[in-house]
């Protein structure tokens, strides 16, 4: 990683309008929730329905369109004697940070404010991990695909799976197998998508009552437990982890 | 000498009076008294006694009492029973114990042994006594006009088979249970064809399975009491005619666990009550008539699921606020009137400022239908595709009750 690239990668991000746009829009959506709703946890319902939706598809989309943006400035990069390791981490943690500090201006603050409460910190650190997910996996589907618009709509193809197909797919697995034991199943399955993970995680925390019940009991006794907490957190990481893995040994190899 | 005459009866009357008044003993019993044994006091007391039982530890076989006495502990005597018998048994009427502590009372999977066990009597009163560690707390067996005020009933069974009810009342009339305390126990009150009772302020909490149980029990009132954190919630069946008001049912959680249950429950009235963080606010199942109304439920999982068993149900000013689901049902048709509730996620609007909605509110949503059936569907709540469904079901009903609405929905919370 090199410290220059960072730095320049962060503050040329800082100063794009889009971040900044992204960032109000983010701060004026929280602010309207949290002082139009008196009860938080109801608050934070409405705000996770925005962070769940909104996050992913920002992180994704942007850091794509930014990446194909700084082709010539990668190319310009890779002709200096830096390893290209370096360059390609530096970047992603350019923008991992610029988009986690658009995020936390725009949703931290303002939950931590008005719903400072084990589910406002729920929400907030399961936001801050999918953008760092979200702009990882754009690193791979960016470095895989040279055609700039084939990979923005791979991006947004990508950002609607994870977001209602997914959940669509597995709705419709839980009525073709409805008979069958496979609440221990459906929680290995929505292992394979982050924003299913956040969403679970929070609802523990702001439908505690309902998740007492019958297989309530079940997610309650994976997520509940230090193990499933720690094996949900690994996961997390995992996704944040793997795709810039990928990425990064593909970059390497790559003919610019 | 007319008046001579009856001035001399008049005296001879009082002083029979008086005579007879003074005949009503009161024995001592403790260390420092003649007689140190509960059993032999009472074998030595006539009817209308007073046995003043003074503090120390009493290690006796059963303490009978056939005779009516007023047994009465100055400052907490301890009746042990060494988990071997029954502690203390009631076969007379008019009887008062006051101020006990009992504890370790006899186990029997074929008996049903008590604390304190009431056969047949009428005008037994057990106050503010400390019940510790028994089987059955307070036992009424075929009981009439008894009053149980003020006991703090605790026990430490690890499962519903090692301990009993807390307050038991079978086959009982007319019985007052005030403020007592329950924890621990099997179900904290449990009343078997009792009529006409009152229970009122009592806290049954932590105990195994339910923390009120009636069944057969017309009649009867419950104010005031809170229910909470017991094993299976509150569950009330084949009942007439009762009133519950101003009771806080309060978390009890688990997947059969409610609130409170009503099964085959007719022509009462639910009113004031309190439902919060409960798995199942009101659970409903064949009850008919029931007044549901002014009761506040918040942040329960389900708050009212109502089966389509139950007819003429009227459920209105009852205010539910951030609960996962407001109403549950398992089919279509529906006889029960929903008006002029406050639903906090009416979404609806009032353009002539009365208060009252102008579109009506349902509170059934897809997604509540869908869970009832598939309950692993719940991992996917709050997803925006469930989200998605759920407002595209709004626009047009198809799978939800058409006729489950309220046609009064209030803006405002009703006070």
């Amino acid at each position: 990683m090199n410290n220059k690239i960072i730095k320049y990668v962060i503050s040329d991000l800082l100063r794009n309008r889009t971040i900044l746009f992204y960032t109000l829009v983010l701060l004026a959506l929280s602010l309207s929730i949290f002082l139009m709703e008196d009860n938080t946890d109801k608050g934070i319902a409405s705000m996770l329905q925005l962070v769940l939706f909104v996050v992913p598809l920002v992180c994704i989309v942007f850091s794509t369109i930014y990446l194909y943006n700084s082709t010539e400035f990668i190319a310009l990069l890779v002709s200096q004697p830096l390893k290209r390791q370096r360059i390609w981490l530096s970047i992603f943690i350019g923008l991992a940070v610029a988009m986690a500090f658009a995020f936390f201006v725009g949703v931290g603050i303002p939950t931590f404010i008005f719903a400072y409460s084990l589910s406002g910190v729920t929400l907030v650190i399961g936001g801050l991990l999918l953008s760092l997910i979200f702009v990882s996996i754009a690193m791979w589907t960016a470095v895989r695909i040279r055609d700039k618009s084939k990979g923005i709509g791979l991006a947004i193809i990508l950002w609607l799976y994870f977001a209602l197909i997914f959940d669509a797919m597995l709705l419709f697995i839980l009525f073709q197998f409805a008979d069958y034991p496979i609440e221990k199943m459906m929680i290995a399955v929505s292992m394979l998508n982050p924003i299913d993970i956040s969403r679970i995680l929070i609802l523990l925390e702001i439908d505690l009552s309902a998740m007492m019940g019958y297989t309530g009991a079940i997610f309650r006794d994976f997520f509940g437990t230090h193990i499933g907490m720690l094996i949900t957190w690994l996961v997390m990481f995992l996704w944040t982890a793997l795709p810039l893995l990928f990425a990064t040994r593909y970059f390497k190899k790559k003919d610019l | 000498m007319k008046n001579f005459l009856f001035f001399i009866l008049i005296t001879c009357v009082y002083s029979c009076m008086v005579v007879g008044t003074t005949r009503a003993a009161t024995i001592h019993v403790g260390k420092q008294h003649a007689i140190s044994s509960i059993i032999r006091a009472i074998a030595k007391a006539k009817n209308g006694d007073t046995i003043m039982v003074h503090g120390g530890l009493y290690q006796e076989e059963n303490i009978l009492i056939t005779k009516s006495l007023s047994l009465i502990g100055i400052d907490h005597p301890v009746i042990d029973a060494q988990k071997k018998h029954e502690s203390v048994s009631i076969e007379a009427n008019h009887v008062t114990i006051k101020g006990f502590t009992i504890k370790n009372s006899g186990h029997s999977s074929i008996k049903d042994i008590a604390a304190i066990k009431v056969y047949n009597g009428r005008h037994v009163s057990i106050q503010n006594n400390i019940l510790d560690n028994n089987f059955f707390g307070i036992y009424l067996q075929n009981a009439k006009n008894c009053h149980i005020e003020n006991n703090r009933l605790k026990t430490y069974g690890e499962t519903e088979r090692l301990v009993g009810n807390g307050i038991h009342a079978w086959k009982s009339d007319s019985i007052t249970i005030l403020n007592n305390e329950i924890a621990g126990h099997r179900d904290g009150i449990y009343l078997e064809f009792v009529t006409h009772t009152q229970v009122d302020r009592n806290v049954a909490q932590n105990n195994l399975r339910y923390g009120l149980h009636f069944m057969f029990s017309h009649d009867n009132q419950y104010h005031y009491n809170t229910f909470k954190a017991n094993g299976a919630g509150v569950a009330v069946m084949y009942t007439q005619r009762v009133r519950m008001e101003h009771n806080i049912f309060e978390e009890n959680w688990g997947d059969a666990t409610y609130g409170l249950l009503l099964k085959d429950i007719t022509d009462s009235h639910i009113q004031h009550n309190t439902f919060v963080r409960n798995t199942t606010g009101i659970f409903m199942e064949g009850s008919n008539r029931v007044q549901i109304q002014q009761n506040s439920f918040e942040n329960n999982g389900w708050a009212i699921k109502i089966f389509t068993s139950c007819m003429h149900n009227t459920l209105s000013r009852n205010t539910f606020i951030q609960n996962t689901f407001d109403v549950a049902t398992n089919g279509g048709k529906m006889t029960n009137t929903f008006t002029g509730n406050y639903w906090d996620n009416y979404e609806g609007y009032d353009l002539n400022k009365d208060g009252i909605g102008d579109v009506p509110h349902h509170p059934v949503s897809l997604f509540s239908m869908l869970v009832e059936r598939y309950p692993a569907a719940m991992l996917l709540f709050r997803s925006f595709m469930v989200t998605l469904f759920d407002r595209s079901e709004k626009m047009i009903p198809s799978l939800t009750p058409e006729n489950l609405k309220d046609e009064e929905p209030l803006m405002k919370p009703a006070t």
